[in-house]
């Protein structure tokens, strides 16, 4: 890849003050999302997805220590003054998130929390805006807008919500949009509702999306590209097609293996032994090395470092072969 | 504490908690130790105090402080500060009556309701808003003018006003509790709504209840005081914070305000005290959103 | 061994269940798939006798129950027979309750063992769900969900029920943990012959759990059969929507026209 993408993370670092002192939560991510594309980053809890979301957004909790690099558009946002910041975070990247509910005022209207974000961080007169946000409104499937924003939130429900959120973002006409969790609280039909009009938005936009989920076969379906994170590393890096079956993480296919598909006929369900880790728990060597069926000693030992992987990366001593012809890194 | 979107992560707030805890726990164990040295006093009151409280010695009236009367004497010249150690007990025992039958019966109340629901409920709740209407103070200053003077009739009228405040709030988290999976699954094991109450329920809302009875204290002492104050609750010239205070109110216009003054600092510091141990134990066994 | 009859529940107007009917045999597996508000875990909850039915009836290893409030004696009866999983992990346990003491409350409730009998089979169920002693003696707050979810397994199987009804009861688990929880379930039902009702919106975790699954919808049953033709060939149009809206290799979100919200 030749050209810079919008947005790149560069073997990113969090540190977080727990009960009194710094640990380590995120320990590398590393991720590119080119204009337009989507990125998937999928993980469990604990690993550090969401925080490294927030991260692009230079919204980290105070006390925060970031290393490395997050660019967007060649800009560096944790060296973002906070001027800049906020212009930054009302044109260029809006976030949606699994709990609509928790980020939208219920005391307001649904119109004056649209409106509201448009008339003040960027000035535009209410009457356009109100315009504006009716037809974002129509687009994301509230065909009866004026009705709606004139409801407060708890009359709506949660997948009406959500599009209301996703219209907020729409609103601000961001390049990047990021989308932490968005449809984890809703029924499957409603998720599926919910995710096309996201593409659908993005299509005519030309919007990027950084999608966070737990569910890879979501991930897949709607991203590019895929990253997999396990207790604050991104340990794969590849493109959604090369997900299934052919993904060189062994926490990557162990996830795909371990979760319940309705297609799948007589499947069996492959559990991972162990739970997984958060960043701050994870000893020296392989974050995944007690729960891996491939590791050896050296995993024990040594941290592997992202490394390529046809098209893709993956930090593992010992990946899965891709094909017959090549045999693995044997380091 | 409001969600503020973005940062309300649980390591987030990590920090924070662990910078400000050691200060403010330090506050809380000085409350503590306030509120232990006044029990100390209320229960060794007589023992503790260098003369008799009720010696009047007429050679001897408004005293300055001295090697003999630490803060000096009053109008017939009784030891200041022995009428103020001599005053804790009657000064605590009556808001510890207070707050003790509120605090039992009203969470006693609170769990009937919470766990009954339905009319029970409501009749709990409707009474207790026809309670809360009345301000407590004024209910007990009218019992104690149709009962006459004497502690009693302020300590119920003061205990029944209580009640509304520990209830509701008791009730709400009991409901709370009283709606958690894990008493439904107690239920389906079949265990007896006295063993759910006894071992589960009453256990889990003791902290919060402790809490509001700190804090309930303070209120309930500064009302006793008053009480006491309009001359309606202890009688001369057994020593009461109240009645001290209001004892020394004539002096003050002549230039003696040392009884009304110690008396009062007396009712400052305890009411304080407990407030400032009320909150700190709320933030240490509740939690900071508490 | 469960015998449901034109169960109904009503909130004053709103009929939240209507006229289900289903039966679990003995050592069965059978699914209620529902999205939120299909009347799923109400129905759960008059099964298990935590909700009382406005009609129809419930028949566990053949005593019958109408409508009507259940006095504690007759729902402690109840309770050898039907046991629940809750979905939150988090407050399905008492959290001034060491967990071992949780499934040792629930071991005196059921059984007058003397004290070392007591111990022994805690010590048992708790073997049986993969916990060791140190974890018997931690508070929940230091477990994980996965290992909650283990701990109300264990207290839910103290009372060796006949049926075990399973509330969403790995949905609030991390993908890892659930294969974990359902391998776990399985061997159960394998070594104790008992029956499993699993409440639950994942048809994936259907497709490996379940012999027979039940699909509702606003209050209704509007699809029952064996797992492999209700989701291979679904006859019902709402069944089939739900199937598809399951993301697999291939799949690609599509607006399917909006839904009255």
């Amino acid at each position: 890849m030749s050209t810079e993408p919008l947005l790149r993370i560069d073997a990113l670092g969090i540190d977080l003050p727990l009960d009194g002192e710094l640990r380590t939560v995120v320990h590398r991510v590393d991720l590119g999302i080119p204009e337009g594309a989507a990125v998937a980053l999928v993980g469990e809890s604990g690993s550090g997805k969401s925080l490294t979301a927030r991260s692009v957004l230079g919204l980290l909790p105070p006390g925060a220590r970031v290393h490395g690099e997050v660019l967007f558009a060649g800009e560096s946002v944790p060296r973002m003054r906070p001027e800049r910041l906020r212009a930054f975070r009302a044109t260029d990247v809006a976030m949606v998130f699994q709990d609509p509910r928790a980020h939208i005022n219920p005391a307001r209207g649904i119109g004056d929390f649209l409106i509201e974000g448009l008339t003040t961080a960027r000035g535009v007169p209410a009457a356009e805006a109100s315009r504006k946000v009716t037809a974002i409104l129509r687009e994301v499937g509230i065909p009866d807008a004026e009705r709606r924003m004139r409801q407060r939130p708890h009359e709506l429900s949660g997948g009406l919500l959500q599009r209301v959120m996703i219209a907020a973002a729409l609103a601000a006409e961001p390049r990047l949009l990021l989308a932490d969790e968005p449809t984890t609280a809703l029924d499957v039909t409603t998720q599926e509702e919910v995710m096309a009009i996201i593409g659908e938005a993005r299509a005519a936009r030309g919007l990027a999306l950084l999608f966070i989920t737990h569910d890879l076969e979501l991930a897949a379906a709607v991203c590019d590209r895929v990253a997999v994170m396990y207790a604050g590393t991104t340990v794969e890096e590849l493109p959604a097609d090369r997900l299934r079956g052919r993904a060189s993480h062994p926490y990557t296919r162990a996830l795909l293996a371990s979760r319940p598909s309705v297609s799948d006929i007589g499947a069996q369900l492959r559990s991972i032994p162990g739970r997984p880790l958060s960043g701050f728990e994870v000893p020296g060597g392989c974050a995944f090395g007690d729960r891996c069926p491939r590791a050896r000693d050296l995993c024990r030992t040594d941290r592997p470092e992202p490394a390529s992987v046809e098209d893709g990366t993956a930090a593992c001593h010992f990946p899965h072969p891709l094909t017959l012809e090549e045999t693995g890194r044997h380091a | 504490m409001t969600t503020a979107p973005l940062s309300g992560t649980t390591t987030g707030t990590g920090r924070t908690k662990a910078k400000r805890t050691r200060p403010r726990d330090r506050l809380t164990l000085g409350a503590g130790c306030v509120v232990g040295l006044f029990v100390l006093l209320a229960v060794l009151g007589p023992l503790l105090a260098p003369h008799d409280p009720n010696a009047v010695d007429p050679m001897n009236v408004y005293a300055g402080p001295s090697a003999t009367h630490l803060l000096g004497t009053d109008d017939t010249g009784r030891d200041l500060l022995s009428r103020l150690i001599a005053g804790t007990r009657a000064s605590l025992a009556a808001p510890a009556v207070v707050v003790a039958v509120s605090t039992v019966l009203g969470t006693l109340l609170a769990l009937t309701a919470a766990w009954s629901g339905g009319w029970v409920d409501r009749l709990v709740s409707g009474a207790l808003d026809i309670v809360f209407g009345f301000p407590g103070l004024i209910l007990a200053v009218l019992v104690a003018a149709v009962f006459g003077a004497g502690l009693t009739a302020p300590i119920v009228a003061l205990s029944i006003a209580y009640l509304p405040l520990i209830t509701r709030v008791v009730r709400s988290a009991a409901l709370r509790e009283r709606n958690l999976p894990y008493v439904s699954a107690l239920q389906l094991l079949g265990a007896p709504t006295a063993r759910i109450w006894t071992r589960h329920l009453l256990p889990n809302l003791l902290p919060l209840v402790l809490v509001q009875a700190t804090i309930g204290f303070g209120y309930a002492l500064l009302d006793v005081a008053a009480i006491s104050f309009l001359g309606l609750g202890s009688r001369p010239p057994d020593p009461e914070w109240g009645l001290m205070v209001s004892n020394g109110a004539p002096s003050i216009l002549s230039g003696q305000p040392q009884q009304s003054l110690y008396a009062g600092l007396a009712i400052l510091i305890v009411v304080v005290a407990f407030n400032l141990l009320g909150t700190g134990l709320s933030r240490r066994l509740l939690g900071d959103n508490a | 061994m469960l015998e449901v009859r034109s169960l109904r529940k009503e909130f004053g107007d709103f009929v939240a269940v209507d006229d289900v009917t289903f039966s679990l045999p003995e050592q069965g597996s059978l699914a209620i798939v529902g999205e939120s508000g299909s009347g799923k875990t109400t129905t759960a909850r008059m099964i298990a006798g935590l909700e009382t039915p406005s009609g129809g009836t419930v028949a566990v290893a053949g005593a019958e129950r109408g409508p009507g409030r259940p006095r504690p004696r007759a729902r402690r009866a109840r309770g050898r027979r039907i046991q629940m999983v809750f979905q939150d992990p988090y407050s399905s346990l008492d959290r001034h309750q060491r967990v071992g003491d949780a499934v040792a409350e629930a071991v005196a409730l059921h059984q007058d063992l003397p004290a070392a009998g007591r111990r022994a089979r805690v010590a048992e169920l708790l073997d049986l769900v993969g916990l060791d002693e140190r974890q018997a003696r931690s508070l929940p707050k230091a477990l994980s969900g996965g290992q909650r979810q283990r701990v109300a397994i264990a207290r839910a199987l103290a009372a060796q029920p006949r049926v075990l009804i399973l509330d969403e009861a790995i949905a609030a688990l991390d993908v890892s943990i659930q294969a974990q929880i359902l391998a776990l379930l399985a061997r159960i039902r394998a070594d104790t012959g008992t029956a499993l009702l699993f409440i639950t919106h994942d048809l994936g975790a259907v497709r490996h759990i379940s012999d027979d699954v039940l699909v509702m919808r606003a209050g209704r049953v509007v699809e029952h059969g064996p797992v492999g033709s209700v989701l291979d060939a679904p006859e019902d149009p709402y069944t089939r929507r739900l199937i598809d809206s399951i993301p697999k290799p291939g799949w690609k979100p599509r607006r399917r026209g909006e839904k009255a919200a």
